[in-house]
């Protein structure tokens, strides 16, 4: 009885041990794959670092327009053009994107029309950018009469994004507890209070998240900015936003042709002087420079955000 | 106190883009903008143009420059979307007819001259000239899987494999390549190592020993170190010529040289700021060309050329279609055909 026993608890003994090595071979599996991000990151930095540092650390190279001497040429109309991109990019998508967000999850009825809505919203996502900058092509462009222009490209890569704000949004709305509804409207709140005073709220940092996330696509995208006809060379800012004297804003700058980096990158590597391509390189740092600190943004926001939940 | 302030804002947002949305569309009539848009060929030269010009003006003047190719430039140019393409071939009869429908007539004017180079590995020691015909044999479509030694263009060379490198089918280069080599445009084996960035081109030749490869002459020039570009004789027995910005220049770098064009919009012609910037251009062009590397016209072209373009000739030189080994001289008092 003793001995079988005994044989018993080894038996367990060399199962556990088995089991064990699996665990470890997984953790090593694992922590390979992640490296491989992880290195691959890191190498790509340190190659453009490396290309790049000198002219990423001279002040003119932010302030230059893009010249035909390599020394001289500059990002200025590039970061500017992206940085108002981005903004049109951003005030257009963020609204519509939350609003029908929480509307397919607070006040759709579920029923097919919804389903279908959102196995289309999930499909958008995966649609290859060209085709947001064809159907822009012939909407914003030539339809709506706006020509090559910051807001045409904003709008543009609004719809880019789209989706992915959608689905973060009704994500974040989601992993609110169902009690935090179920007890503001045990005290009589309508839907509309529910979703402004504890929804929204609650679902900010999860949002946020998304947008940025969505907005870091945006920033890199090349081919529907090129399609809708971005231009290569541009030596002068649009208009500034804002004025010396009365209304004191301008709305003159949405309408401006325009550059963004990636194309002033891709500009930069196809020429013949090899001086050009550290120009990309360092216009390539600026952009992951870019990114970066919208991400960082995402990160801090999220951070106060959750401080100021208490449930 | 926080969330409120960002639910606000985000609903601030909201209105402000509700208030773009409204927002009419208004051109900004009071600036004058020069629109240039076409071949990644012309960009470099026009590019410098354009920089030069607006620092002339203290920025009174803007210019754009963007790069839709040729074929992308022309489709924009016979909308009336820009003022001024940038070809890096003649235009085509596609082309003339859909100006023509639009009503868009153009004045078309040579600014520089570009050599097709080809070049091997600095390695490869046998290559020291190539004849027209040579190359036709490599390039040719039924070479495709054949020729794939170099003993089979020419006896006298290794039996080693041919690695092949050129531009895409979208490119002018290619476009003017197989019309001065295998007499049709467009036509080419398909089995190379193809890429409209010819910096991709330089690298693969430059790494291969058996390479050869074709592209324009300023790629070849900041690349001297890594290739040697292969003199090419016309015909059998006729002596090779190396190419150079010289030989391009007098005519005897051929049939690879050819002009590249900027075609101005007749539409745009009794603008002032357009008038100004295209002699501006005629006029700077000898200096700034070959500071990018291209090869100037003889001045005599450019004095021709700012004549008729102040004589407003309108129309093309060429039938709508490529044409190799052309005179810029002759090309110039042809009569101009929509």
């Amino acid at each position: 009885m003793a001995a079988n026993n005994e044989q018993h608890i080894q038996e367990i003994r060399a199962l556990i041990k088995k089991h064990k090595i699996w665990d470890k071979v997984f953790a090593i599996v694992g922590l390979l794959a992640m490296l491989v991000g992880v290195t691959t990151l890191i190498v790509l930095f340190a190659n453009l670092a490396i290309d790049g540092a000198p002219r990423l650390l001279s002040w003119d190279f932010y302030t230059s327009f893009p010249s035909r001497r390599a020394s001289s040429a500059g990002i200025l109309s590039a970061w500017v053009g992206t940085t108002l991109v981005m903004l049109v990019t951003a005030i257009s998508a963020v609204p519509i994107g939350v609003a029908a967000g929480i509307y397919l999850e607070e006040y759709a009825p579920k029923n097919w029309m919804t389903a279908i809505i959102e196995i289309n919203v999930t499909n958008l996502a995966g649609v290859p950018s060209i085709v947001y900058g064809l159907l822009a092509l012939g909407l914003f462009v030539y339809q709506f009469g706006l020509g090559q222009s910051i807001l045409a490209a904003g709008l543009t890569l609004a719809l880019l994004i789209l989706p992915v704000v959608i689905v973060a949004t009704r994500e974040a709305i989601r992993s609110i507890p169902q009690a935090i509804r179920e007890a503001a409207y045990a005290v009589g709140s309508t839907r509309w209070q529910v979703v402004h005073d504890h929804v929204l709220p609650y679902s900010t940092g999860g949002i946020l998240t998304g947008v940025i996330i969505g907005l870091s696509r945006a920033i890199g995208e090349t081919a529907p900015i090129i399609t809708i006809g971005a231009l290569t060379f541009i030596a002068f800012l649009p208009d500034s936003p804002f004025k010396g004297e009365f209304p004191y804003i301008s709305f003159d700058w949405i309408m401006a042709p325009f550059t963004v980096m990636p194309i002033q990158m891709f500009s930069w590597t196809s020429r013949p002087e090899e001086e050009f391509q550290f120009n990309a390189a360092a216009a390539g740092l600026v952009l992951l420079g870019m990114t970066l600190l919208m991400n960082a943004l995402a990160i801090y926001l999220r951070y106060r955000i959750r401080r100021n939940i208490k449930w | 106190m926080f969330q409120r302030n960002l639910f606000k804002q985000l609903a601030l947002a909201g209105f402000v883009a509700g208030a773009l949305g409204g927002f009419a569309p208004v051109a900004s009539a009071a600036d004058q903008i020069i629109k240039i848009d076409g071949s990644s060929t012309v960009y470099p030269i026009t590019e410098a143009v354009a920089e030069e010009f607006q620092k002339s003006k203290k920025g009174a003047i803007k210019v754009t420059v963007g790069i839709s190719g040729t074929g992308g430039g022309f489709k924009k140019f016979c909308r009336g979307e820009i003022d001024i393409s940038d070809a890096s071939r003649p235009i085509l009869k596609k082309e003339m007819e859909a100006c023509a429908q639009a009503g868009i007539k153009y004045i078309e004017l040579p600014v520089a001259y570009e050599g097709i180079t080809v070049v091997v590995n600095p390695q490869n020691t046998w290559a020291k000239s190539i004849t027209v015909a040579e190359l036709k044999k490599i390039w040719e479509p039924a070479a495709q899987g054949v020729v794939t030694k170099w003993n089979q263009v020419n006896p006298a060379w290794p039996d080693a494999p041919i690695k092949l490198f050129g531009p895409g089918a979208d490119s002018g280069t290619f476009d003017y390549f197989t019309e001065a080599i295998v007499g049709k445009a467009k036509s080419s084996r398909g089995d190379y190592t193809a890429s409209e960035d010819d910096n991709v081109l330089v690298q693969g030749v430059s790494r291969d020993k058996n390479g050869i490869g074709y592209f324009g002459l300023a790629y070849y020039l900041e690349n001297q170190k890594k290739l040697r570009a292969v003199p090419v004789a016309e015909k059998e027995g006729k002596a090779p010529v190396a190419v150079s910005i010289e030989t391009v220049k007098n005519g005897s770098y051929q049939p690879l040289s050819r002009p590249i064009f900027i075609y101005v919009s007749d539409k745009a012609y009794d603008r002032p700021e357009i008038k100004e910037f295209i002699q501006y251009y005629l006029n700077q062009a000898p200096k700034l060309v070959a500071e990018v590397k291209y090869v100037p016209l003889p001045d005599s072209a450019y004095k021709q050329a700012t004549d008729n373009f102040n004589k407003r000739k309108l129309g093309t030189g060429f039938g709508g279609e490529a044409e190799v080994g052309v005179l810029i001289e002759e090309l110039l008092k042809r009569e101009g055909k929509h």
